[in-house]
């Protein structure tokens, strides 16, 4: 069994979360830049965060034969000072070389402020002069709905494929929207505020397994590094065939993330 | 879209003998909870969110379709406006304030 897990925040967790991931099938990890749980206070700070997630990440993921690949971006928690998120921004480029660097992400809404909505655009256009995939993060709970279609309108008056787009932590009431629009959909499974496996098995059945992926998103907070596993194993018991389970949580990220010439899995992985 | 058939490969019984259970445990959860809130110290008046949800749990029980993404809708923010910043509200608190349409 191999998965591919493609939004986790491995800055935030333990060594042994790689060990028990490897252990149980994952080959490669993708992570997006995102909130350490506090403001930062300078562009330093992201310089450095930067750093880490380009130089230190995909040494330590290695250790357990697990490729390590990174988004970058500010966030849009940290995003509603437009002068200071500049800053942050004109660091990218520098980093957009990096052999593992993807694209642009997870860039978004949280509060759904014309100031995130600011710095959204710019960084969508960022991505667009580069020729970067982009992935999005969806604002929480009551914040979803209307934080999606004001993202997706923003994505659509670029230039950008929506092909090259993915959209994370799509719910019930937004997957087929972003489905229709042509982006592709990730799932988040979140112990207590996002998706269980259990529903995003019932979103499968409900919108097929064509442009969607699964994702633990672990991070600081109450999460699970191996929420993705668990996710094939209630598809498995619900009697789905194993080229659909493998679709869902190795084929489709494999593919999503190709269009980036710099995502290569080793030949066993392959 | 691929293989989306709208049907569980399991059966009604299949379904019933395998969530059963676990669903039950987390409806004794939501029970709990509102006893709970009957037995707040000092009283105390109802929660916005608290409206939400016994009207979310109508809604669950109403017999119609979709009940999960009706749900999500009960809980979304449907305002049109936007705040300029979200200085002093990076969280959220997973229902909407009824009297202004805007999460607090």
């Amino acid at each position: 069994m191999k998965y591919i897990d493609p939004h986790i925040h491995m800055v935030s967790r333990t060594t042994d979360d790689y060990q028990r991931m490897a252990q149980s099938g994952c080959i490669a990890v993708t992570e997006p830049a995102f909130w350490a749980g506090f403001d930062r206070s300078s562009a330093q700070g992201f310089h450095d965060y930067f750093r880490q997630l380009t130089e230190y990440e995909p040494r330590r993921a290695a250790l357990f034969g697990i490729r390590h690949f990174t988004w970058l971006c500010i966030n849009p928690k940290e995003a509603d000072d437009p002068a200071f998120a500049r800053d942050v921004v004109a660091l990218i480029p520098q980093f957009l070389k990096c052999d593992t660097v993807l694209g642009i992400g997870e860039i978004g809404l949280n509060k759904n402020t014309k100031n995130e909505l600011i710095i959204l655009e710019e960084q969508i256009r960022l991505a667009e002069e580069h020729n970067q995939l982009i992935l999005v993060h969806t604002p929480h709970l009551e914040d979803k709905r209307k934080g999606t279609r004001l993202i997706m309108d923003a994505l659509s008056a670029s230039s950008i494929d929506p092909g090259r787009i993915l959209i994370d932590h799509v719910e019930e009431h937004t997957v087929a929207d972003v489905l229709d629009r042509g982006f592709w959909a990730g799932m988040t499974l979140y112990p207590d505020t996002k998706m269980t496996p259990q529903r995003a098995a019932d979103v499968i059945e409900m919108y097929g397994s064509e442009r969607i992926w699964m994702n633990s998103a672990g991070d600081w907070g109450c999460s699970d590094p191996l929420a993705v596993p668990k996710a094939r194993l209630e598809m498995k018991r619900r009697g789905h065939s194993l080229s659909l389970i493998d679709r869902v949580t190795l084929d489709n990220p494999r593919t999503f993330l190709s269009q980036s010439p710099k995502f290569r899995l080793d030949a066993e992985g392959a | 879209m691929t293989e989306a058939t709208g049907v569980c490969p399991l059966s009604r019984e299949q379904i019933v003998a395998q969530y059963f259970l676990e669903h039950r445990a987390r409806l004794l959860d939501i029970a709990a909870f509102l006893d709970r809130l009957d037995r707040a110290a000092g009283g105390g008046v109802p929660d916005f969110r608290e409206q939400a949800l016994l009207q979310a749990l109508r809604l669950v029980a109403d017999g119609g379709p979709q009940r999960t993404a009706r749900v999500l809708n009960l809980f979304s923010d449907m305002s049109e406006q936007l705040p300029q910043s979200a200085h002093g509200m990076k969280g959220a608190l997973g229902a909407v304030k009824p009297a202004t349409g805007v999460t607090v």
